[in-house]
């Protein structure tokens, strides 16, 4: 099984030219001076420098970030406690039921969460008052549900590697459950959480379908507002935002690699 | 010191521990020896705390804790596979249970220096677990486990990972330092040659239940049971019929052998009664001629089959009746030939104090 | 014996039980009662109200009434046809699109699983890298690459191979190929996750017995990786079905997709009680995919064990 086939190696780099191509040309053509996709106008920052100035899409951003914070953090949180109660609670009431609610999202078309979260906001605040008005609350909430399920996935399969003697040994020494939770637990599962976190921020920064429709007036996250521009069509200032996050990525994809090999964590 | 009585665990419909009771002396080293599905890790476990008994006592110093957790029983466990915390440095593991205590913090530092001491592991504090071998990593866990002075340590097979040379040396240092420090040491192990070499007092155990406790000595030379009989060390079983039963001497037939056979034993079993003997293969001596001497039992059989070990030489011998016998003797004379070849004609023989009655 | 820890560490189990309570609340009114609550308007009439439907409960002068509901919006869909045909085109291109993901993700995650450890790692991180990226803007990049002035276009024109721009944006073959983009990182890891854990000597014992290369492939791997790659199919499948930025952004006129469809029905023509139906009818669509896909990763997580 030593010699690779050739189509193998030509299928494996067509698949990663797909999946890099896009992204490249954007990353060139924001720094077309031109607007054409197609004509070259030389090296420019122009399409940067608007960005800069373009109040709505700064507030959108901000706004997109601050939701992105608050909802990764509870899901992490939420997502966590879920899949330590799955994995280590031997009896435990609603067990299958939580285990599909926990499953579903995974799946789900964003059209009918974000349908339905709507629906029950409406219904809410026509039967106790609150929301009152839809918004930065609405999403955030929505958010909070749907990651909950990444997070749950994330952190479930380091604790299935986890090895469980560890905390057996902590309490044989003298550790109480409480304090053996943050002791070793917490410091164990600090990558998968980490990793949730990551996961969770990025999937609530990306999204636009729940958003669009839970969400109310006064309330545009960054992906509305892109969404609506680029209906359009090609808008290069579009394509400039596009390699800032690309950047982002990179560097943090990057940096997290590099840590976690230094690490080298076990057990 | 530690007094199980009538222990059992059930998960479910499986018994995996069976009504034990047990003696477990102050300063001992013991040995719980069985086969894997024995129950001896789940002894073990009832014993740390981590397993709740269903029915049964456990006492430690004449304190009932069989309730209690594993946090506050003076019991450690040195695990299997060691379980070091791998986000801890070698000391940090071992302040661990000290820290816990709510103990100073240059006590702390002075009881772990003094315990990596012990083992040996003074260059290593600063390490973390994933930069260590294998036989230092067992010997962090067994400061770890140690440095909390406990009544009682647990270690559930200590040898099982370590390769051979290393499994020697670890034996004796094992042995050292459970005598220099004398806390008293349970090993629960499924290598005989480990308790019995580690061991002062081991219990055989078997479905559950305890076969037989005793020295080694006891438990080799003067096996319960079958089980424990054929668990630790070769022998010879054999069945036969009670002829007689005078003055301290059974004398039965085995058909099988084709020969008559004396056992020293007290007991007074009715001639024609079913009775089970054994004897180890280096208890018979195997010679071409016939051996003199009293108070032997003598048969004579062909060399079916020899394995030949340089030091010593392992035989099969065929016997009238049919049965075979295993022997093992000691090559004392230098000598490239062998003195005892494939079908000669042998007579075995053996002192009849030698022979085993089973009990069951 | 057991595999998890027995002890009976009752204050930590409560701990536990009593945290896990709140996120089991949580979805409990944030994911299941929305549906319940879309069910319940799919029955109800459209109104110029605020909210835009009557209510299920009907009260009236002498107290309950009774329950209003309607199958009128049910009718409605299945009436001429055409939410039938969207519902078909719609599992119809998920499915295919599934299929070429399948096609092209297998081989990679293939290759990859066969890698040394190092080069493994950092092949699966530029599997994974992609999807950090905005999902919106990498579909979006598709579109000046994909139009008649784009990219791709302006190099088979050059390289002469076509002598006109041809159609590659706003139709059936960009979507196909938005999805396949798309979703390539989640069909990829469920077929990996699962390859890596093939004992490599399988393959060796069955040339041993005398399989060619392939036929081994065909009766040890292919066999072998089947759960990997319902799990990847599943989960590439069933969001595929509903998507919406897809089709939108890179879809045409004639493209028919439910997910459109219900975000037109709902921000456009403000039916309410339609749209709920519709979203109804689709999850019952995919009703048997989700708990084929639940059951699946149930499996998983005790093979992982």
């Amino acid at each position: 099984m030593n010699r690779r086939p050739v189509w193998l190696i030509t299928v494996v780099a067509f698949g990663y030219a797909l999946l890099y191509v896009p992204i490249v040309s954007v990353v060139i053509y924001s720094f077309n001076d031109s607007r054409l996709v197609t004509l070259w106008g030389g090296f420019s920052l122009r399409w940067y420098a608007s960005l800069l100035s373009n109040r709505e899409l700064m507030e959108s951003a901000l706004l997109s970030l601050r939701i992105a914070v608050v909802s990764a953090t509870f899901a992490t949180a939420f997502g966590a406690i879920v899949a330590l109660a799955l994995q280590r609670l031997s009896r435990l009431r609603g067990r299958v039921l939580l285990s599909g609610m926990i499953a579903a999202p995974l799946v789900m078309p964003e059209i009918i969460t974000g349908l339905s979260l709507l629906f029950l906001f409406i219904s809410m605040a026509d039967l106790v008052g609150w929301p009152a008005s839809r918004g930065a609350t609405t999403i955030t909430i929505a958010h909070i549900t749907f990651s909950m399920a990444f997070v749950v996935v994330v952190v479930r399969a380091r604790l299935v590697a986890m090895d469980e003697s560890l905390e057996e040994a902590a309490m044989d020494l003298g550790g109480r459950p409480v304090p053996v939770f943050f002791d070793i637990t917490v410091p164990m599962l600090m990558p998968a959480l980490i990793s949730g976190w990551l996961l969770a921020f990025t999937l609530s920064l990306d999204d636009l379908v729940i958003s669009s429709f839970v969400s109310g007036p006064g309330a545009t996250t960054l992906p509305m507002y892109i969404f609506a521009k680029v209906r359009l069509g090609v808008t290069p200032d579009i394509n400039a935002i596009t390699t800032i996050i690309i950047v982002l990525v990179a560097v943090a994809v990057a940096t997290a690699a590099l840590v976690s090999s230094r690490r080298g964590q076990t057990g | 010191m530690v007094q199980i009585r009538d222990l059992s665990k059930q998960f479910g419909a499986v018994t995996a521990v069976d009504r034990v009771s047990l003696d477990i002396h102050k300063g001992e080293l013991f040995a719980i020896l069985g086969s894997s599905g024995c129950g001896k890790t789940t002894l073990l476990r009832m014993l740390a705390g981590f397993e709740r008994p269903t029915t049964g006592q456990i006492l430690i110093d004449g304190v009932d804790m069989t309730d209690v957790p594993p946090y506050e029983r003076p019991v450690n466990l040195m695990f299997q596979s060691y379980a070091l915390f791998p986000h801890m440095t070698v000391e940090q593991n071992v302040a661990y249970g000290l820290k816990k205590e709510g103990a100073a913090p240059a006590r702390i530092r002075e009881r772990v220096s003094e315990m990596l001491a012990l083992v040996k592991l003074e260059a290593l504090a600063a390490r973390k677990p994933d930069k260590l071998s294998g036989g230092e990593k067992q010997r962090v866990a067994l400061a770890r486990a140690l440095v909390k002075r406990p009544k009682l340590l647990l270690l559930d097979e200590p040898l099982a990972a370590l390769d051979r040379k290393l499994r020697e040396h670890t034996q004796f240092e094992l042995a050292n330092l459970q005598y220099q420090l004398g806390t008293t040491f349970v090993v629960v192990t499924h290598d005989q040659d480990e308790a019995m070499t580690l061991a002062s007092r081991i219990a055989v155990m078997a479905e559950g239940r305890i076969a037989q406790v005793g020295t080694p000595g006891e438990v080799y030379e003067y096996p319960a049971s079958r089980y424990v009989a054929s668990f630790v060390g070769n022998i010879n079983l054999i069945e036969g019929e009670v002829t007689a039963a005078v003055d301290g001497r059974l004398s039965l037939r085995s058909d099988a052998l084709g020969a008559d056979l004396a056992v020293a034993t007290d007991e007074r079993l009715a001639p024609g009664s079913p009775v089970s003997v054994a004897v180890r293969p280096e208890k018979i001596t195997i010679s071409r001629q016939a051996p003199d001497g009293n108070d032997r039992n003598v048969l004579k059989g062909t060399v079916w089959d020899l394995a030949y070990f340089g030091d010593q030489s392992l035989y099969r011998v065929r016997l009238q009746g049919g049965a075979v016998l295993q022997v093992s003797a000691q090559n004392l004379r230098r000598s490239a030939k062998l003195t005892v070849e494939w079908d000669d004609e042998v007579f075995l023989s053996w002192d009849v104090a030698s022979t085993v009655l089973l009990q069951s | 014996m057991s595999t998890k820890p027995a002890v009976e560490t009752r204050p930590a189990e409560r701990w536990l039980r009593r945290a896990a309570a709140v996120p089991y609340l949580w979805l409990l009114i944030f994911f299941l009662a929305p549906f319940l609550i879309i069910l319940k308007i799919s029955v109800a009439e459209p109104v110029i109200a605020q909210p835009p439907f009557t209510a299920l409960l009907a009260w009236g002068e002498r107290g309950f009434e009774g329950i209003r509901a309607t199958f009128e919006n049910y009718a409605f869909l299945f009436q001429d046809g055409y939410y039938g045909i969207i519902y078909l085109s719609s599992l119809k291109m998920a499915a295919i699109g599934t299929v070429l993901c399948l096609l092209l993700g297998y081989p990679m995650a293939y290759y990859i699983a066969r890698q040394p450890p190092r080069r493994r790692n950092i092949l699966l991180l530029a599997v994974i890298l992609p999807f950090w990226i905005s999902f919106l803007l990498r579909v979006y990049a598709w579109i000046g690459l994909l139009n008649n002035r784009g990219v791709i276009n302006e190099v088979l024109i050059w390289l002469g191979v076509i002598d006109q721009p041809i159609q590659l944006l706003y139709n059936d073959f960009a979507v196909y190929l938005g999805i396949v983009y798309s979703y390539l990182p989640f069909m990829i890891l469920p077929l990996y996750a699962n390859l890596e854990r093939h004992d490599r000597n399988l393959l060796d014992a069955a040339a041993d017995l005398g399989a060619r290369r392939n036929r081994a492939f065909l009766d040890v791997t292919l066999p072998l990786s089947m759960p990997g790659i319902i799990g990847g199919c599943l989960l590439v499948f069933i969001p595929a079905v509903g998507e919406f930025t897809i089709p939108a952004l890179l879809g045409g006129a004639d493209t028919l997709m439910i997910g459109r469809v219900l975000w037109d029905e709902f921000f456009v023509s403000r039916d309410w009680p339609v749209a709920s139906a519709v979203s109804v009818v689709l999850l019952l669509l995919l009703i048997a995919p989700i708990l084929w896909f639940q059951r699946i990763q149930a499996r998983e997580q005790v093979l992982a064990r």
